[in-house]
């Protein structure tokens, strides 16, 4: 299903960015529909992280412009895309250990009393009500972060995106250091999400993963963009050609 | 709020029946940190210690006496309102070795203001002098910390260097501040902070401030129910509440009790032309209740605030915070502005109960403020730390001190046995925090 149509809910557009004379990503354009979950596949070291922490504010782009709902956005730090609601789950999951759920879940957003002190109660509450729809065995609300498993960190990352309102939710590997049936979980999310209209930017190596979640696919190859598919066009095959031989079907542009 | 319609209803928080012996019982109710017992019962058994220890060899247990213990909690003002600091620049994984060296250089401008430049502008003895010099002092503290965290945050010089640098660098600035040359006396008023004669609150004082905390305690307590109530948390059962408050009040009775036991000296009273058997309390001095406040300050700057939950956010992990729109500079800048204004604050205390300003005031004092910090459960690895630990520190530090003057303990040994206790209690910290995990 395609819903290349309308304004894109994001569109990068020509996005280099270099590291010591290294350019991680070499005029990339890339863009995001409501409702719409677009993979970024490619090896290690291909891009995609650095692509879209340039999204997330995480770095700041050499040069391309970056549209959200057609207006020109400037993002120069997390606080920035965090006000366009871009919402991120990183791959090292963000968290700090030290912190009880509650406070990971609003760092930098906390909710505060009349008086201004930070209203931890307001916020546990706010915590234990949407992990009872996210992952309603969480119990662990009053211990550090450290103390909890893989996947109930990831639904302590996850809670955040989705506690404050983000449109655009960029994933990077979710399910990488969760079980199976954690695994299946953040599928459902994922689902879920789209459905309510967010656009997800799903950077994964599990091309299987790709083929059951995604609606398009964009493949990166040493910081270049070898092309973009609709995934129920084209075959994993396709997709893993594109991958490791840079190879673009037929169907791709 | 979120609109995602995920199902399953909110699960209803269940309050978890702590089973076990009695004690574990009465501690899962009251919900006290263990850790905080623990070092409690250490600094008991260091005082009783010491007490025991100079009635058997010397004949004469001087330690555990309202007089001791009132000079007890003075020595301890000065490290213990610096330690508190000190937690915040542990807990984001830094350090600061400079503030000794502040000590000396914020006194030593404190002194040449209140005794060379003030006086011949207000005169002598001028009501403002010391509100003055306190305030410079405070600023030029945190003038210096701010610049130290500047080159820390943002020219990514590492912690360790640049007040290793300032350690050395603030001293000698406090030398050639005034050639070397000790300043004295300083301004009456400014000299009462130190807790020297007249720097105390009296008996109904005492009483006023002992009150007011029981008041304060029973607040905490009252709202803490409120709250969880309000959002449907467990509640601690009520003979726990009842008891926590019993024991804060207690605790805060008996030392208005204490410090009211300790009777100014004959010398004293004779200036206020007071019969020589007469008692006249000392109640609370001035730097104790100084060192309360800032205690009780920092204690809300560090639960209650964003700053604080960004230093401990900071501290457990960099990236994390940075990635949530903290701006991690910034805060390392603030956090050694702050600590810079505590160090002047100490500063005031400091040469104020000495009634002069030397340039070697407060040196190794860095030594004393890190060993509390760490004794009182600051990880140095970063992102743990409470400043109630650390006034405890700093008190545990300043007990084994004045405890070995006390006995007659030399200074080698002094230094002995503080350096043994450090590497040990924080041996012991590791042993507890690997248990409770």
């Amino acid at each position: 299903m395609t819903t290349n149509k309308g304004t894109p809910l994001v569109e990068m557009r020509d996005i280099s960015i270099s590291f010591g004379g290294i350019k991680a990503v070499d005029h990339v354009s890339i863009d995001l529909h409501p409702g719409e979950v677009v993979g970024l596949l490619g090896h290690n070291g291909a891009g995609k992280s650095t692509l879209i922490k340039c999204l997330s504010g995480a770095y700041q782009k050499d040069s391309g412009e970056i549209y959200v709902n057609g207006q020109r956005a400037e993002i120069n730090n997390p606080r920035d895309a965090r006000d366009y609601n871009i919402e991120t789950i990183y791959q090292t999951l963000a968290l700090a250990d030290n912190l009880d759920a509650a406070s990971n879940l609003f760092l930098g957003r906390e909710l505060v009393t009349a008086a201004g002190f930070v209203d931890d109660a307001q916020m546990e509450a706010e915590t234990r009500k949407i992990m009872a729809r996210l992952n309603p065995n969480f119990r662990k609300f009053n211990v550090p972060v450290s103390a909890l498993s893989g996947g109930q960190r990831q639904s302590v990352a996850i809670a955040r995106a989705v506690y404050f309102n983000a449109k655009i939710l960029i994933m990077d590997e979710p399910t990488a250091a969760l079980g199976p049936q954690e695994t299946q979980m953040v599928a459902e999310l994922i689902q879920e999400l789209k459905r309510q209209g967010l656009g997800i930017f799903l950077i994964e190596h599990d091309i299987h993963a790709v083929m059951d979640l995604c609606d398009r696919a964009v493949v990166m190859k040493n910081g270049q963009r070898v092309g973009t598919v609709n995934v129920n066009e084209v075959t994993d095959d396709d997709i893993l050609g594109m991958i490791i031989m840079g190879k673009k079907p037929a169907k791709a542009y | 709020m979120t609109n995602t319609p995920l199902s399953a209803p909110p699960a209803a928080p269940g309050h978890t029946a702590a089973g076990g012996n009695p004690v574990k019982r009465f501690l899962s109710a009251t919900e006290i940190d263990t850790r905080l017992l623990g070092m409690l019962a250490a600094l008991l058994l260091i005082w009783g210690g010491f007490h025991l220890y100079g009635a058997i060899v010397n004949g004469n247990g001087a330690f555990l006496t309202p007089r001791n213990l009132w000079n007890l909690s003075v020595q301890t003002s000065s490290i213990g309102i610096m330690a508190t600091g000190m937690v915040l620049v542990i807990i984001t994984r830094n350090i600061d070795l400079s503030v000794g060296s502040l000590i000396g250089v914020t006194g030593m401008t404190m002194g040449i203001l209140q005794v060379d430049i003030l006086p011949p502008i207000l005169g002598l003895g001028h009501w403002s002098i010391w509100i003055i010099t306190c305030v410079v002092g405070i600023s030029l503290g945190a003038l210096i910390g701010a610049f130290h965290g500047w080159l820390i945050a943002y020219r990514g010089i590492p912690s360790f260097i640049v007040t290793l640098g300032g350690l050395m660098v603030w001293r000698g600035m406090a030398f050639i501040a005034n050639g070397g040359k000790t300043i004295s006396p300083v301004d009456s008023t400014f000299a009462l902070l130190g807790g020297g004669p007249g720097g105390n609150v009296g008996a109904t004082g005492s009483w006023i401030v002992g009150l007011l905390a029981c008041a304060g305690v029973i607040w905490l307590l009252v709202n803490g129910r409120r709250q969880r109530i309000k959002h449907e948390f467990p509640l601690r059962p009520m003979w726990a509440e009842a008891t926590l408050g019993a024991i804060g009040c207690g605790a805060i009775l008996g030392a208005v009790v204490l410090m009211n036991a300790y009777p100014l000296p004959r010398g004293i009273l004779r200036q206020m032309n007071l019969p020589d058997d007469a008692f006249v309390s000392h109640g609370f001095a001035i730097p104790v209740l100084i060192m309360i406040a800032v205690g009780i300050g920092m204690t809300i700057l560090m639960t209650r605030t964003r700053f604080g939950r960004y230093v401990f956010a900071i501290g457990g992990n960099p990236e994390a915070a940075a990635l949530a729109g903290i701006n991690t500079r910034w805060m390392t800048l603030k956090i050694f502005a702050l600590m810079g204004a505590l160090s002047g604050l100490a500063a005031i205390i400091a040469s104020a109960r000495l009634n002069s300003a030397t340039n070697a005031l407060g040196t190794l004092d860095e030594l004393y403020v890190i060993a509390a910090a760490v004794i009182g459960g600051t990880s140095l690895a970063g992102g743990v730390g409470t400043i109630y630990g650390a006034i405890l520190g700093a008190l545990v530090m300043q007990s084994l001190q004045s405890g070995m003057v006390l006995i007659g303990f030399d200074a080698a040994i002094q230094r002995i046995v503080v350096g043994v206790v450090l590497v040990l209690a924080v041996y012991l910290d590791n042993l507890y925090r690997a248990r409770t995990k």
